[in-house]
């Protein structure tokens, strides 16, 4: 790991002038960036820390929704009662990642800044054509083993697939993204591949996110996010589904339908068809089984990947059906 | 507030009870900085890229993986590692003991990060079950694949805390 400058922030508006400066870099918990600069993917001239800042790690909840600062711990958020009881989904995408040490030490913020897993990506002293490091280098991927690479989403300069879970939840119910006085959809805040890979985040230098908040909604009420995976823990989605339902009174017509799925595209992927195709219907396993494969409209598969596109909609259906049980 | 920008920076660490005073680069990372610089080799470096858990530690109480820390984030904070688990006369811990006990590690290399990561599963309440030990034990892993025997463990350690 190449050496850094180091400071620490006193202020917010400290940190967005330091960050704002050629080669700086945010560290929050550092679980993304540290290791990146260990690989040689991240080299950052200076490290701007913002963990001391104070005042940036409140969780307050409501009926209109969550607020989540940028530096509350993953934990923390998994934990708190009442995330758990208005955003399930949420709650569960974050216990469901990473491992318990790095949830204690990776920030809301920082989550949403996590950079892809792709093999190709992370190593460069092997592979130095990667279009996210070096654009205009070519992509490594394409041709190589690409079991573990996206099928929506994809460009000619990149097939890397986003690896997060908890944006997932969040593009599933609408959540917004704090740029302090900015603020956009979490699902514009991540940005297609295509002829630019390294450009993943609507995000300036010298921007810094200050929170999160996710509307309150019947269907983040009744939410669950289904991960399926190589092992049964700390590991990344082969394929997975953030999914809210809402019903009518008589508690089987579908009033609002929330799906997304994570481990098989470039971003988090919300899947309109499939909330589109569902709704205002009785919830029935073999119509939403039938639906759910509208989530893979557009997907093509580099061969080792292929099975994504047969998974993907089977672990959306089996979400969907699953919030119908608890009906 | 003022900002402070350095190349090299004076940091003073509570490290099991002690106070320690270093002056690093602003790269090295905890787990270097406790390793290399006080000689507490407890904390074992495993995969050095945050995958294995040997590297595990408390700071302020909670777990963490000192590989993926730089020794100036933690400037001021309070650490734990396992060198400072057992009481001043030697008595073990309790999840130490239990390690002991159920036999819950082959060639010891993971068992430091183990029982780091056990303690403060059991504080966390997430001991419950085996299911759920086996949960919330996942960020460390274990080569010689012990680890029937250590969720006995956690699970007879969570018992005996309660009790």
């Amino acid at each position: 790991m190449r050496d850094f400058s180091y400071l620490r922030a006193g202020s917010i508006d400290a940190a967005r002038e330091a960050a704002a400066l050629p080669g700086a870099m945010l560290l929050a918990g550092g679980t993304t960036l540290i290791d990146l600069a260990k690989c040689g993917v991240a080299e950052p001239q200076s490290l701007v820390d913002i963990t001391h800042l104070e005042g940036f790690d409140a969780i307050t909840v409501d009926e209109r929704g969550a607020t989540i600062g940028a530096l509350a711990k993953m934990s923390h958020i998994a934990d708190h009662a009442d995330i758990k009881s208005r955003f399930p989904a949420v709650s569960e995408a974050l216990w469901q990642a990473a491992s318990p040490q790095i949830r204690n030490m990776a920030t809301i913020g920082g989550n949403l800044m996590q950079r892809t897993r792709c093999p190709y990506f992370r190593d460069p002293d092997n592979f130095p054509a990667c279009n996210k490091r070096s654009p205009g280098s070519g992509c490594s991927a394409l041709g190589g083993v690409t079991r573990g690479h996206a099928v929506l989403g994809t460009s000619e300069a990149c097939i890397a697939t986003y690896p997060g879970d908890l944006a997932v939840a969040l593009v599933a119910f609408d959540a917004m993204v704090h740029l302090g006085d900015r603020q956009l959809a979490v699902d514009d805040f991540f940005l297609l591949p295509g002829a630019t890979p390294d450009k993943e985040h609507a995000i300036e230098p010298g921007e810094v996110i200050t929170a999160i908040s996710i509307p309150g909604s019947a269907a983040a009420r009744r939410s669950t996010y289904l991960k399926v995976r190589d092992r049964q823990s700390y590991e990344f989605a082969a394929a997975s589904a953030a999914v809210g339902v809402e019903f009518e009174a008589d508690g089987r017509t579908i009033r609002d339908l929330r799906v997304a799925l994570g481990g098989v595209a470039t971003k988090p992927w919300r899947a309109h068809a499939v909330e589109a195709a569902l709704k205002g219907k009785v919830l029935q396993p073999d119509a939403v089984r039938a639906a759910s494969l509208l989530a893979m409209e557009g997907a093509v598969d580099h061969g080792a990947n292929h099975y994504k596109i047969e998974l993907a909609p089977r672990v959306v259906a089996r979400a969907i059906i699953k919030m119908g049980e608890t009906a | 507030m003022t900002n402070q920008t350095t190349s090299r920076i004076s940091i003073h660490l509570d490290i099991n009870g002690h106070h320690h005073e270093l002056e690093v680069e602003p790269r090295v990372t905890l787990l270097d900085a406790l390793r290399d610089r006080l000689d507490l080799t407890g904390t074992k470096k495993g995969c050095d890229q945050g995958q294995c858990g040997a590297c595990t530690v408390h700071v302020d109480g909670q777990r963490v993986l000192a590989c993926l820390t730089l020794a100036a984030q933690v400037d001021g904070r309070t650490i734990t590692t396992i060198e400072g688990l057992a009481e001043a006369d030697g008595t073990l811990h309790a999840v130490q003991a239990a390690f002991l006990e159920q036999d819950a590690f082959q060639c010891g290399y993971c068992t430091p990060g183990q029982i780091m990561s056990a303690v403060a599963c059991i504080r966390e309440g997430h001991a419950g079950s085996d299911d759920e030990i086996r949960e919330y034990m996942a960020g460390n892993l274990c080569r010689c694949g012990a680890y029937p025997h250590i969720v006995a463990a956690v699970r007879q350690a969570a018992l005996e805390v309660a009790s």
